[in-house]
């Protein structure tokens, strides 16, 4: 066997090894270690590879940037109990209620919010079903539209900065969180956009889908119901507009005063005191809070570690080379490459999670687009966007299975009078599944939905790009990868002053 | 009670117990980053030591906390085919799993980072930063770490065998971990 045909054959055992359903950190890992073995044994490692794998990980654990997650997922699993999705619904739902369609504004719009404060599309969902569910059903809304929106709503906050996933693929793509969290903007209020224009529509072809709340069912009425509404919106935004400004994360800011980590830490601290203003701040709350924390950033930088000792090796077959080869001969140039890209990201959804697409298959694509040319903020973001889908795909997605158990526990304690079919959630997704592929689309075809909200013009990066990139070398490149690189220690990253 | 499921009890008792550790190393780690923002920008004053303790406390909520997440079946698996299958057989392809998979990816990581972590101890590296902290410490994490993952895996296997003989019970359900 040569070199040239063992990447093929990783990727093939990647998925199989995949697909049986252990946790993929592990399987990972094994899979990288046993290939890493073989190499060694073919002698196209040095003996020393597998010493280096712990200084591998000692490099993932000191990197600053990845403490992000754990102080971004504090502050969500602080904020999400804080009640302010309950009273942001409640409120938003009177005001916009009397309106044809309007439950489904405020959803789309609380949803939009919460995505910018908490980070869980599990927690979202069921913290949004629990409030709209039973008030869309009791005024005649459709059962499709009604699960279809809180489940796209929900996903919508892996979309819209802080969120995780773009931490970790600016990691991966070697970018700045600031830049990524800039560029995100655009699509992600470009989706809610799409959400409000489709429900308006729908509301005039189909009146009798989401019909107007009677005007008598509002508790709350003028200024109060302003009030109310301010008081779940303003003391969270002035908290998600700090912690991003600090970073530099918000467009029109390009002075950071913080590291992405450190405002992630003022997040979370902002959240306990947030918690105690609305008096939700308990024992219970930060001891479940923690938990939940440690756990998922033991299970992300596991899979991480794991996905690291596969891609060493992968690389260090040529794996990289081989994926370029296959990608970059595609017609059409940057648009080709980006539309089989998105096309394989969108069936790979329905059977890997948005961190597995985001580990695993990032890496190998990063550097191609990088070659080709492609601006790295707008590559990820554009992945991210299509990402989403992986939870809104019937049968498996994850949104549809939280509204699912949500909504049999309505209707078993009361709440909702009619059950929600498993068919009526699979189907009440599809078009918002489409939806969201509409925007990957946009995104493709306008890149300025991300670049104009990032501090250098694009039209600067054009020019770089076919300056930097010339097309016709990217094959002939024959040259031995750089051992020391593939297999050393990642430098450290620098100290700050 | 089988000894070996006592073994068990006795492993899933000292992970729970670094697990808590790690709870903790993240609100502490919390704080201090918070902490360092807020004295460089009111005083100008920053320490790489601090700035690096933040990174060891996140070192040890993932190394030490990896075992509990192993513990409550919460590391994430692609479900496609796991979830359709008899809880018979998820139990089996656990197993698998654990035995092909965990057990000497752990083991071989925990061996290999061992002499690491005895060189740095040995010289007593430090941070290349100034003023940096000692860097065996954190090293530390990566060996004991993996160890202890090793261990909740043989806790993991020897508890499934026993179900799949009838001798012990527990809560086979996989959820995939909240995102």
């Amino acid at each position: 066997m040569t070199v040239e045909q063992f990447a093929p054959l990783m990727f093939l055992g990647l998925i199989l090894v995949m697909l049986i359903g252990f946790p993929v950190a592990f399987s990972l890992g094994a899979l990288g270690l046993f290939c890493g073995f073989f190499a060694i044994h073919m002698g196209w490692f040095p003996a020393n590879f597998l010493g280096n794998l712990p200084l591998n990980v000692f490099g993932i654990l000191s990197n600053e940037l990845l403490l992000a997650i754990p102080f971004f997922t504090l502050m969500g699993a602080i904020l999400e109990k804080c009640g302010l999705a309950e009273d942001m619904l409640d409120s938003m739902g009177q005001l916009f209620g009397p309106v044809r369609g309007g439950l489904g504004y405020s959803v789309i719009i609380v949803g939009f919010i919460l995505g910018a404060i908490t980070g869980t599309v599990a927690g979202q969902v069921i913290a949004m079903a629990m409030i709209s569910l039973p008030v869309m059903m009791r005024y005649g809304y459709d059962m499709r539209y009604a699960t279809g929106v809180l489940a796209a709503s929900g996903t919508i906050t892996q979309l819209v900065p802080p969120s995780l996933v773009l931490v970790v693929m600016a990691d991966q793509l070697g970018q700045s969180v600031g830049d990524m969290y800039k560029g995100a903007w655009g699509p992600s209020i470009l989706q809610i956009i799409l959400f409000a224009l489709y429900t308006f529509i729908l509301s005039r072809l189909r009146p009798h889908m989401m019909p107007g709340v009677p005007p008598e069912a509002r508790t709350l009425h003028g200024w109060s119901l302003w009030a109310k509404c301010l008081r779940g919106i303003i003391p969270s935004a002035i908290l998600i507009f700090a912690v991003l400004g600090s970073m530099g994360g918000l467009p029109g800011i390009d002075t950071a005063v913080a590291t992405p980590t450190e405002a992630g830490a003022m997040g979370a601290v902002g959240a306990f005191i947030l918690a105690a203003i609305h008096r939700r701040l308990s024992w219970d709350l930060v001891k479940e809070a923690m938990g939940g924390t440690m756990r998922i950033t033991a299970m992300v930088v596991f899979i991480l570690i794991g996905s690291r000792v596969f891609s060493l090796v992968f690389q260090g077959v040529d794996g990289g080379k081989w994926i370029e080869h296959m990608l970059s001969n595609l017609p059409g140039g940057q648009v080709g490459f980006l539309i089989v890209v998105n096309i394989f990201i969108f069936f790979l959804a329905f059977f890997l999670d948005f961190f597995e697409i985001a580990f695993i298959i990032l890496p190998m694509l990063g550097p191609v687009a990088a070659k080709m040319g492609i601006d790295q903020i707008w590559f990820g973001v554009l992945l991210c966007v299509n990402m989403q889908t992986s939870f809104m795909h019937p049968p498996f997605g994850f949104a549809l299975f939280y509204l699912r158990g949500i909504s049999d526990s309505l209707f078993k304690s009361g709440a909702i009078t009619q059950k929600v079919e498993s068919r009526d959630i699979y189907l009440g997704a599809i078009p918002w599944v489409i939806l969201q592929l509409l925007l990957v689309v946009i995104v493709i075809f306008v890149p300025e939905t991300v670049t104009s909200f990032l501090d250098k013009p694009p039209v600067v990066d054009l020019n770089n790009v076919q300056i930097e990139a010339p097309t016709d070398d990217l094959n002939l490149n024959n040259e031995a990868p750089d051992m020391n690189e593939l297999f050393g220690n990642k430098p450290e990253p620098a100290a700050k002053p | 009670m089988n000894p070996l499921l006592k073994l068990c009890a006795l492993i899933d008792d000292i992970n729970t117990r670094f697990g808590t550790l790690a709870n903790w190393a993240i609100i502490l780690s919390c704080f201090i980053s918070c902490g360092n923002a807020v004295i460089r920008f009111g005083f100008s004053i920053s320490s790489n030591a601090w700035l690096e303790i933040q990174w060891y406390l996140f070192a040890l909520c993932v190394m030490l906390g990896a075992s509990v997440v192993l513990r409550l079946n919460e590391h994430v698996r692609v479900d496609i085919f796991y979830g359709q299958i008899s809880t018979r057989a998820k139990v089996c392809v656990d197993i698998f799993g654990l035995v092909v998979f965990l057990l000497p990816v752990m083991g071989l990581m925990a061996y290999l980072a061992l002499p690491q972590f005895l060189k740095m101890f040995a010289n007593n590296e430090m941070s290349s930063n100034a003023g940096g902290l000692i860097r065996w410490p954190a090293m530390l994490l990566l060996p004991l770490g993996f160890f202890l993952v090793f261990l909740q895996g043989l806790s993991e296997t020897i508890k499934r065998i026993a179900w799949l003989r009838g001798e012990f019970e527990m809560n086979l359900v996989y959820e995939r971990p909240l995102q």
